[in-house]
């Protein structure tokens, strides 16, 4: 048992509904009680969904809990089959219908002999693995089951497609910028002249499934979900893939050539065509994306080495404090991910780009990391944004989980060389602009009202005089406490009780040396 | 008086397959109203991530709410859920310290039989704090009657009447100004027994229904829950209860039964034909005669009348899940509306009986047939029906809004009417306020044509 008050990655269920609701004509009957089908409220609210999110309850009440489903669940399979003819059902349970391990499966059995419409049991434990873990290997399983029963049937075409092609693996329904990231990739490959076979699940079509290995290669832009599946998809048919995630213009450098490699190795050696994107690689870098300008023009000399904190999930995390740290300069003071099952990944990723890594899906504990290190921006999760708001410290969401503003109506993506320049704008405004911050230091702050004493440590032996008090007015907002608490550190340190002047400016030439 | 209901009120069911709230969803407006008590949700990760998004941004305030999350060993009963429990009741203590502490059983503690009513006194009684118990769980319950399970639960630590009185004497001795206060009151009141509400009520429209009742002199002397724990109304024979919401019947027999109250039956004072109804049920009572009711109620439909005409003639759908419907629908058809269903959750036709009657009264006297209600709607049948009545309006909850809206259907979030004020005279004009918005806002956009937004 442990208290909590916010979670990072939510329950299993939740990433199984996610993969069903991304495909096309994919229906989810989740064996859960009353209430627990607040995942199309999500859908519904945050994705602002024009459709009716094709996920139900086949409900647990009392007579359920006595008596067990008997043949409720599969009436409701059939019914669902026959009033939407969906390609494919997936039953799952939620954390508290688990517990009831009933025979799901063999309901699965019997709803499947009857039914038109494939039926599979989403198979998650769900309380060993969270929402992007279950999302993660119900896709493989989905996947799985169609190319082996493509298999069985024979009907099988293994031919690669004539020119370059990939699929691109793990776009999903509320996932963090995903559709913009999808369209970005999509006009990448464009360019690149290479075909897209499939993208999956999001709009892809399980009758299509069977089709994934005329791919040349799989892209996995995020390692959290897609990576299982293109694995399996390794293991089994020999299909390279790609899980670099194109964010950042080193990254993106660093994806197009394993592409370039890639392509070239399954180019035929007689045809000659071997392709070099190098020269697109320099003009997207150089001129389409102005990133890389903007860390060299004079604007961006104010965040020299400026602290911050980077939190999220692990692609996010490690790709934009790499962003942050070789592409803009900025100091990242910790990074930390939610991803606890993704660890020696993530630590290997920014192994030299931070101070320290923080592992942890408690928030309080960011909470307290970030309060300790007081960074001059926050980058991170809505929660981390709310942390942000508490101590006046900005903070940009960089990372799922999200609210409603993160599915933002305008383009808005975090891949590609367009992702680039929004990853700029996002670090740039989070601070406090550059030369704001300068006239700000100058003359003494926008609000030169006294001071009301947030009392946050213990103040109480400490007497801060006129003069001192009027000082401290004069830091600009975002500094003040900080400079008020090494003031303070100081002035007990040194058993001095009165803080003057004299002590602000001692203790700030004690920090200095 | 219910033999005639049955007559000519028919209650349908369905399924039971409708999108609602889970019941421990009741915390986030209940933490609130009771400000020094903590909600421990005792329950899975599915709550959790349940509380978390259903409530939004109110998670950021630091609320008095949290979850106990049960882990592997705690299902598999490895772990011990006294020690689990005590250890964070012990920290709550530490970090918040609340007058009570209120777990909310989930699914999950009714599935592995945890015996929370069992374990609540013992470790009342190790820490020192009060520990109530609710069991809102989405086997039993929807949405709103989560308050329902706290409520019948708190009616248990209200005090006894007379030991309460002689133990506030003793209390209130110092504050001599509020003594001679209470002196001055009593003139303005009839001599009656205590009357107690009960329903959770954001403290200004408390005090709004409390003026209602104060205009016919009669006192309210305590509301179920009150704004402290530690103020809770006193309970026993010769008090009389009154509930102010629809959802309440677990509450009111905890008070008929168990506290030997006893219980007016009313309609809800929402909209206001049902205030005055609700006041004019009140008041014989205490043996007192109604003053001035009719006059009030006619000058609140007067104001209201830009509204009405707004909405005259418009149906109205309401697929069902907070258990407001009958009394929401009752008020509607007395603006003029048509009700094509009334959807709910769960029907209590003994709690609701008043309430029935005076929607059957309604009809006949705006002359349009008694809607049909369904208990326990199926959503796919009602969306099907929906999709042929083609209804001005629907009352539903947000997973479907959105898709309805996008097929040219006006609707209105149901979960607004549980949060908004929409109790008494005063707020009469919230509801139709909350009703019209998107009317209002569908006329604002009439030009622009596009009513059919998907393929």
């Amino acid at each position: 048992m442990k208290l909590a008050y916010w979670m990072y990655a939510g329950p299993a269920h939740i990433g199984t509904l996610r993969v069903a609701s991304s495909f096309k004509n994919v229906h989810a009957i989740m064996h859960a009680p009353l209430g627990d089908d607040y995942f199309n409220v999500m859908r519904s609210m945050l994705e602002r969904e024009r459709d009716f999110t094709a996920a139900t309850a086949s409900i647990v009440d009392r007579h359920v809990l006595a008596r067990g489903s008997q043949e409720k669940v599969v009436d409701n399979i059939l019914r669902k089959d026959k009033e939407e003819h969906p390609d494919l059902i997936i039953l799952t349970p939620t954390c508290t219908s688990s517990i009831l391990q009933e025979d799901l499966q063999n309901f699965v059995k019997r709803a499947s002999l009857i039914s038109d419409s494939d039926v599979i049991f989403a198979d998650v434990d769900h309380y060993q693995v969270n929402e992007i873990q279950a999302a993660d290997r119900t896709l493989e399983q989905v996947v799985r089951y169609y190319l082996e029963k493509c298999y069985r049937q024979e009907k099988w075409d293994q031919f690669l497609t004539d020119t370059p092609s990939a699929n691109i693996i793990g776009i999903f329904t509320l996932g963090f910028h995903n559709q913009h990231d999808c369209r970005e990739l999509r006009r990448l490959l464009q360019d690149l002249d290479i075909e897209i076979n499939q993208i999956i699940p999001e709009g892809g079509s399980v009758e299509d499934l069977k089709n994934l290995p005329k791919a040349w290669f799989n892209l996995i832009p995020y390692r959290e979900v897609g990576l299982m599946t293109a694995i399996y998809l390794n293991k089994e048919y020999g299909m390279p893939y790609i899980s670099t995630a194109p964010m950042g213009a080193v990254n993106m450098a660093e994806w197009i050539r394993q592409i370039q490699k890639k392509v070239n190795t399954l180019t035929l050696s007689s045809s000659n065509k071997r392709v070099d994107y190098e020269p697109y690689i320099d003009g997207q870098t150089r001129f389409v994306s102005q990133a890389a300008w903007f860390s060299r023009s004079i604007d961006c000399q104010n965040l020299t080495g400026k602290e911050t904190v980077v939190f999220g999930d692990a692609t996010h995390a490690a790709s934009i404090t790499k962003i942050l740290v070789r592409e803009m300069g900025i100091r990242v003071s910790c990074v930390g991910t939610y991803c606890k099952h993704d660890v020696e990944w993530f630590k290997d990723q920014i192994q030299g780009f931070c101070d320290e890594i923080l592992i942890t899906d408690d928030h309080a504990k960011v909470g307290d990391m970030i309060a300790y290190m007081e960074p001059s921006a926050i980058f991170g999760t809505q929660m981390e944004r709310h942390i942000g708001k508490r101590l006046d410290i900005p903070c940009g969401v960089i990372s799922a989980p999200v609210h409603i503003q993160n599915f933002p109506l305008g383009y808005r993506p975090f891949l590609g060389y367009e992702g680039t320049n929004q990853i700029a704008d996002l670090v740039y405004n989070s601070f406090a602009l550059g030369m704001e911050d300068h006239l700000l230091d100058i003359f003494g702050g926008h609000d030169t009202k006294e001071i009301i004493d947030k009392s946050l440590s213990t103040d109480i032996d400490l007497i801060w005089n006129p003069e001192s008090r009027l000082e401290l007015s004069k830091i600009p907002r975002f500094a003040r406490e900080k400079v008020e608490r090494n003031t303070a550190k100081f002035a007990r340190q040194k058993g001095i009780e009165t803080i003057t002047v004299e002590v602000m400016y001692a203790a700030k030439e004690a920090l200095a040396n | 008086m219910s033999v005639k209901i049955d007559e000519t009120l028919t209650v349908e069911c369905e399924t039971g397959n409708y999108h609602t709230f889970c019941p421990i969803s009741c915390v986030s407006w209940l933490y609130q109203k009771i400000e020094d008590s903590f909600f421990l949700v005792v329950g899975t990760k599915t709550c959790g991530y349940f509380l978390q998004n259903a409530l939004g941004v109110m998670i950021f305030a630091e609320p008095r709410y949290a979850m106990a999350e049960l882990e592997e060993g705690d299902i598999s009963a490895q772990l011990n859920d006294y020690e689990g429990l005590k250890i964070l009741c012990i920290r709550i203590r530490k970090d918040r310290d609340p007058s009570v502490i209120i777990w909310i059983g989930t699914c999950t503690t009714e599935i592995i039989k945890m015996d929370l009513e069992g374990i609540a006194p013992k470790l009342e009684w190790e820490i020192g704090i009060p520990i109530l118990v609710a069991r809102a769980n989405g086997l039993d319950y929807a949405f709103t009657q989560g308050e329902d399970t706290v409520l019948a639960a708190m009616a248990h630590r209200c005090p006894e009447s007379e030991f309460f009185l002689r133990e506030r004497k003793e209390t209130k001795q110092n504050l001599l100004t509020f003594h001679s206060r209470k002196k001055e009151e009593l003139l303005e009141y009839a001599n009656h027994p205590s009357l107690v509400l009960f329903g959770s009520l954001p403290s200004n429209v408390a005090s709004q229904l409390s003026i209602e009742l104060k205009r016919q002199s009669i006192k309210v002397s305590g509301w179920l829950p009150a704004q402290k724990y530690t103020d809770l109304p006193s309970l026993g024979n010769g008090v009389y209860v009154c509930g102010i919401n629809p959802f309440l019947s677990r509450t009111a027999t905890t008070l008929i039964r168990r506290e030997k109250c006893q219980l007016i039956g009313a309609p809800f004072p929402i909209g206001p034909d049902g205030t005055r109804a609700w006041i004019e049920k009140i008041c014989p009572v205490f043996g007192v005669e109604p003053q001035g009711l009719k006059e009030r109620e006619e000058r609140i439909w007067e104001s209201l009348k830009d509204y009405l005409d707004l909405v005259h003639d418009k149906s109205v759908f309401l697929m069902g899940d907070n258990l407001l419907e009958v009394s929401l629908a009752r008020f509607l058809i007395r603006c003029g509306m048509i009700v094509h269903e009334i959807g709910i959750p769960y029907m209590d036709k003994r709690y609701q009986a008043a309430e029935l009657s005076l929607l059957q009264d309604t009809c006949i006297k705006m002359c349009v047939p008694i809607p049909r209600i369904v208990e326990k709607p199926d959503n796919s049948n009602q969306i099907r029906r929906i999709r042929e009545l083609q209804p001005d309006l629907v009352i539903t909850g947000m997973a479907h809004a959105n898709p309805l809206e996008a097929r040219g259907i006006t609707t209105k979030w149901s979960v607004e009417f549980t949060f908004a004020q929409i109790h008494g005279f005063t707020n009469s004009k919230d509801v139709l306020e909350l009703i019209t918005r998107p009317l209002r806002r569908q006329k604002n956009l009439e030009d622009l044509g596009q009513t059919i937004l998907v393929k």
